[in-house]
């Protein structure tokens, strides 16, 4: 909603600086309305809405099956893990148990997704503070787990790999020998990564001390995810409330005292180590079995069957026009997205199609901490926040 | 979509069994006129609240040390158009300390829906309201900013409501 620039009072010497939305250091279209005394941000206030497309209302006219699809496109960094957060309320609300081999897979991709997430991140906040070979490097790993992402669904980005009760289809032969190739190549790289910037004396002059943010500020304003644990909150969904056999996995949850835009570097930073670990794990424990439940009036047919039982071929031919009839109730799902608390909240009247289906956002509300970080630093520190809390614009408008 | 859907929907939670909960009981002490139903769906403690009462409740909820909700995860707002009470604001609470959650769920009539601002409790509200505001015209008494959030300024009507058309107004 535009804010016009009048509703700032003009005062002696201060200048209404309207930044965005077509800046390529906002990540998007974010418009950030500064008030400048000298180059010093005095007030801030953010504009949103740029990229509003009403999902929440477009959810309420789709079959659960068809709501997958709309979720990729909120927060287009994650695919998966948005697809992960609707499924998972689904399955809540359905009360229906994933077979463990899809739970494995599941985990093994939305830890991917983290990495992926945070590779983008760390390319484009190093490259909006002036290091560009970051971001050529970050882009070229981001690529490889892209392809590995192509190789399950057939897409890059918009994966909707996840269905009700499982995923879509069982990974293709050789799939792990690729991700196996990449977590060998990988810590190599980061370690790369670390030696560009960790003790860079441009690096720490940038990002050390400025956008604090403190604990209790944190948790009040609703800042969840690496941010939060930036300032010394160790809170992490995974672990505070396991799904998909998460409590299986051994992992820790990076935390850093300072609350600052360099802790949350590091944070991130370690937070792709630990992702690899679950990786490894979830590749070598991987389960036999089915890769999506046998549900039959939820989960469509194989084509074989299709071919040679009636049953199947009614059952594809209900899921495909009617959908899938959850009982009267409703649920709130949270995961762990690479940017914080995700949460699905699903209100079902009992038909095929939601009658609610609303996305916490975890950008939505980590953003509302920028004005509090940026209030009385640089206008040259306003860069380095924006980047350091990850937002992505698609999921904050939703 | 046809008018009328929804109907089915638990939008007057009854009083259940729920009374050896602890959190249901020490609101019961705490505020008991206030409290208007409990529900557990699939695990998740849901109270419904008369809308008077909803500032008061939330601090006692946020600050009661064996409680200490103080993470507002989630707020949002349901529309049962064309059943009463219309609207159903609802909190999700997340308290760090406990790893607990709790759902508060507040009915507003349709006629000229309003609820007190949480902003005060939880700073976080800011935004939840502020987009609530915008695609159900709820108001939120004693928010200090409250504009649209999402649309323009000169938009018309508030799209999540049930009776505004998926299309838009032609």
């Amino acid at each position: 909603m535009p804010v016009t620039l009048e509703k700032i009072p003009d005062q002696e010497g201060r200048i209404v600086l309207s930044m965005g939305p077509q800046h390529p250091a906002t990540h998007g279209v974010l418009r950030l309305i500064l008030e400048l005394e000298g180059e010093t941000v005095r007030r801030a206030l953010y504009d949103i809405g740029y990229l509003h497309t009403g999902f929440e209302k477009s959810f309420e006219s789709k079959t659960y099956s068809q709501c997958i699809t709309l979720t990729d496109r909120m927060d287009y960094l994650a695919p998966l893990s948005n697809n992960l957060g609707f499924c998972l309320a689904v399955e809540k609300l359905l009360d229906l148990e994933v077979p463990p081999r899809a739970q494995w897979i599941r985990v093994l991709l939305t830890e991917l997704t983290r990495i992926q997430s945070h590779l983008v991140w760390l390319g484009s906040h190093a490259i909006d503070l002036g290091a560009m070979s970051m971001f050529l490097y970050c882009f070229r790993e981001r690529e490889d787990i892209l392809h590995l992402f192509e190789m399950v669904s057939g897409q890059r980005m918009m994966t909707s790999y996840f269905r009700v009760g499982g995923v879509a289809l069982e990974p293709p032969l050789g799939w792990l020998k690729r991700i196996e190739a990449f977590i060998r190549r990988f810590p190599e790289k980061l370690a790369e990564y670390e030696t560009l910037l960790t003790k860079n004396p441009i690096w720490l002059r940038r990002t050390v001390g400025v956008g604090k943010i403190s604990a209790a500020d944190g948790v009040a304003w609703g800042l969840s995810g690496p941010s939060l644990r930036a300032s010394g909150v160790k809170w992490d969904v995974r672990k505070s409330e396991p799904y998909s056999s998460y409590d299986k996995f051994d992992f820790d949850i990076p935390t850093r005292p300072d609350g600052d835009v360099y802790a949350r570097y590091l944070v991130r930073l370690d937070e792709m180590r630990e992702s690899l670990k679950i990786v490894r794990q979830a590749m070598e424990g991987m389960p036999a079995g089915r890769h999506i439940a046998d549900a039959p009036h939820i989960v469509l047919p194989d084509r074989e069957s299709m071919k040679t039982s009636i049953e199947a071929l009614i059952y594809h031919f209900k899921i495909v026009t009617e959908g899938f009839h959850p009982p009267v109730g409703e649920v709130y799902r949270a995961i762990e997205s690479p940017r914080g608390e995700l949460g699905y909240y699903l209100v079902s009247d009992g038909s095929p199609r939601p009658f609610r289906c609303h996305v916490r956002a975890p950008s939505f509300a980590n953003l509302q901490c920028l004005p509090k970080m940026i209030e009385g630093h640089l206008i040259a520190d306003v860069v380095a926040c924006v980047g350091s809390i990850d937002f992505i614009l698609g999921e904050v408008d939703r | 979509m046809a008018a009328g859907r929804g109907a089915e929907t638990p939008t007057d939670l009854t009083v259940t069994s729920l009374d050896a909960n602890p959190i249901v009981q020490k609101l019961r002490e705490f505020a008991p006129e206030a409290l208007l139903g409990t529900l557990d769906f699939r695990g998740e403690l849901t109270i419904s609240l008369a809308a008077a009462e909803v500032r008061r409740i939330c601090e006692f909820l946020r600050d009661a040390p064996d409680l200490s909700f103080r993470f507002l995860s989630d707020l949002t707002a349901v529309d049962h158009y064309p059943n009463e009470p219309r609207f159903k604001v609802v909190y999700h609470l997340f308290s760090i300390e406990h790893s607990r959650r709790l759902s508060l769920k507040v009915p507003l009539g349709g006629a000229d829906p309003k609820v007190d601002s949480l902003v005060s409790v939880w700073p976080a509200a800011d935004a939840f309201e502020r987009e609530v505001f915008d695609l159900f015209g709820i108001r939120f008494e004693g928010h200090p900013d409250l504009r649209r959030i999402l649309l323009p300024e000169d938009w018309e009507g508030h799209p999540l409501r049930k009776d505004y058309p998926t299309e838009g107004y032609r």
